[in-house]
């Protein structure tokens, strides 16, 4: 073994409690780390995989990003005109057909085409305000995110023709309606039809479980008064990450305005960044804390071997070896702190993916703590960890460097 | 030939508020196998001009010249690898490594130049502690030893990389009557059997006379 190694190792042995004290700051705070890590992106994966999973990838609807330019405008060539009043379009997605049939041809996932118009649903008196939601129950099961979720009937029931709608539960109760109930909807145009409940679902999403009624898209259409029509496109796509550029495609050819999953939840996924960051600085002060550990023990070292220093500088070894030594003793350390604590966090991670828990707000749902196992989590605890070592030990290796052998000669004699 | 040691009105100053002259304009040269008694009073600047010419303080004005080369453009590096390879100090009081057994202590330099295999250099620790009458004490550690043993054993460190030139400071400073004549003799031999340049600091004027030469120190000054 390399000398300066062997005169590392009395010194560290020289120290047992002191070195394991300093040895277990490091590892407590590698374990935390990690395990924090584990938990937060274990939070975050969780949180935008529900999204994800809730929402369409890319959404496109019968809006625009910019207001439409006016028939005045392309007649007169006039820069801009203010102060006309738009031309009362009928809003939808122009030429529905042409629109699906291009994205079908190369769209790397599912879509489906719905027709969303504002109403009301109404039983025995109640009223509660829903979106109206038509559908083509064959497409929408790509894409919908209900299909799993009914409590009572199902999916299929929708596409079994008739006038069938699915609601939420929440929107049942508060219309005391139940399954197989008949509801009425009544569209924002004053048109009004009888709908049999034939499923509800619990998507555990409040907003949909309480504001949405899904039915076949020709009853919305004609509740609308609006044959053929559609305004929104969903889309799930095989790999949720390529949703900007799919909507950058689908807006740029169709000029109506789409948008990813990313867009739409911009303001939350910044939140998350920022969330990273209150992490990484958590941890860097806990090796911070952990560093002053390894200074103190390596300060301690070089002062009460100042004379093995002199000597060994008097038998010939340069200030680079001195500073080799100490910097060494702090990285060993700082190292050994890193397995334990690799350890320590492994086993707390471990525990916390063993919790259970219920959702006190249902009293039904059992839940474990969303972990995430990553490598990457170990790895950057421990070149924290490393690091902080590597600089607590450097600075009172190269005081001790320079130490005078003269001086601490004359001392001792 | 020239002299192992040569040295040009060799002055060190500290540099204090009040500057503080511990050898001023000491001119002399010393050849190999000399066996070198440096005496004088109590303060006069014995140990400073060692430290001076086994290359552990810097001079403030003068040359110093060991095995004919110039010491004064030497960097920290050079210095330390010149004291590795051609020096061995011995001091007055052991200055061994406490952790490491006798023989691991004459192995560190050894490991340290690097030029022998492993094996070797533990041959090589175990005969010099050996030639020291160290035979029974190779895996002690210091505090297990006797003064005049770790004096020894410091002698043997001296040795390990076969320097020629072996400063001691009052080796004997320490010692009873019986280990300081046990050392003296291995000194000695160093010199007349070994062919080693002895330069010792000494305030027993008995053994001076015994030794090739006297250069005696007073005020930093020879006189
Ligand atoms: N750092 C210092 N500051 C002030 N004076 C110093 C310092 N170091 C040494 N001296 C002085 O320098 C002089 C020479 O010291 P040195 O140790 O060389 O003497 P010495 O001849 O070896 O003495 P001794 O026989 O007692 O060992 C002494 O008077 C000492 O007090
Ligand atoms: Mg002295």
């Amino acid at each position: 073994m390399p000398l300066i190694f062997d005169i590392a190792i009395t010194h560290i042995a020289g120290r047992g409690r002191q070195t394991l004290v300093a040895v277990i700051g490091v590892a407590v705070g590698v374990g935390f780390s990690i395990a924090m890590a584990a938990l937060m992106q274990g939070g975050q994966d969780d949180f935008v995989r529900q999204l994800v999973d809730t929402m369409p990838h890319v959404d496109i609807t019968d809006e625009q990003r910019t207001a439409r330019r006016q028939p005045a405008e392309d007649a007169f060539a006039t820069v801009a005109i203010s102060g006309l009043r738009p031309r009362d379009d009928r809003r939808g997605i122009i030429n529905p057909t042409a629109a699906t049939s291009w994205l079908e041809s190369w769209i790397p996932g599912r879509f489906a085409a719905s027709l969303k118009t504002q109403g009301v649903i109404r039983y025995s008196s109640r009223e509660v305000g829903a979106a109206i939601i038509g559908i083509e129950p064959e497409r929408e099961s790509g894409v919908s995110p209900i299909v799993g979720d009914f409590v009572e009937g199902s999916f299929s029931a929708l596409a079994a023709g008739g006038n069938n709608v699915l609601i939420g539960d929440t929107m049942a109760s508060r219309l005391g309606a139940g399954f197989g109930d008949t509801i009425t909807a009544v569209s924002s145009e004053g048109l009004t039809r009888n709908f049999k409940i034939a499923g509800l679902f619990h998507t555990g999403t409040t907003a949909r479980d309480e504001g949405e009624a899904y039915v076949l898209l020709k009853n919305a259409q004609i509740l609308s008064a609006r044959p053929n029509a559609i305004n929104e496109i969903r889309i799930k796509l095989d790999d949720p990450n390529r949703a900007p550029a799919v909507a950058h495609r689908a807006e740029a050819e169709l000029g109506y305005k789409a948008v990813a999953w990313q867009e739409a939840n911009e303001s939350i996924l910044e939140a998350l960044v920022v969330r990273n960051v209150i992490m990484y600085t958590v941890v860097g002060a806990i090796m911070l804390v952990a560093g002053f550990g390894i200074y103190n023990i390596i300060s301690t070292i070089t002062h009460e071997k100042a004379r093995d220093i002199a000597i060994m500088k008097s038998l010939g070894f340069p200030e680079s070896d001195m500073r080799r030594l100490f910097l060494l003793e702090g990285v060993a350390i700082g190292a050994a702190g890193s397995v334990l604590g690799a350890l320590l966090g492994f086993s707390m991670t471990y525990a916390l993916s063993l919790v259970r828990f219920e959702i006190a707000a249902t009293g039904q749902e059992m839940t474990r703590l969303p972990i995430a196992w990553s490598l990457m989590h170990y790895v950057i605890a421990s070149a924290f960890a490393l690091g902080s070592a590597a600089v607590a030990g450097y600075l009172p290796a190269r005081r001790a460097a320079r130490l005078n052998p003269v001086e601490i000669i004359r001392g001792a004699s | 030939m020239s002299a192992l040691i040569e040295t040009e009105k060799l002055t060190r100053v500290l540099p204090e508020t009040v500057p503080v002259t511990l050898v001023k304009d000491i001119t002399l040269a010393i050849d190999e196998r000399e066996f070198v008694a440096v005496t004088g009073p109590s303060g006069s600047g014995k140990s400073s001009l060692l430290y001076l010419l086994g290359l552990l303080d810097r001079p403030t004005a003068g040359t110093l010249r060991i095995g004919g080369r110039d010491t004064e453009p030497m960097n920290e590096r050079e210095r330390a690898r010149t004291r590795l390879s051609m020096l061995g100090f011995v001091f007055q009081f052991h200055f061994l490594l406490p952790e490491f057994t006798a023989r691991e202590n004459v192995e560190i330099p050894m490991r340290k130049l690097g030029q022998l295999a492993r094996p070797q250099m533990r041959e090589r620790a175990g005969e010099l502690l050996s030639s020291l009458g160290l035979s029974e004490h190779l895996d002690k550690r210091p505090d297990q030893l006797s003064g005049g043993q770790r004096q020894r054993v410091a002698v043997a460190r001296s040795l390990a990389n076969d320097p020629p030139l072996i400063l001691a400071d009052e080796p004997t400073g320490s010692l009873d009557s019986k280990s300081s004549e046990q050392v003296f003799a291995i000194l000695e031999n160093l010199v007349r059997e070994r062919g080693k340049t002895v330069v010792a600091v000494t305030h027993d004027l008995d053994m001076a006379a015994r030794m090739d030469r006297r250069i005696h120190i007073v005020d930093g000054k020879i006189g």
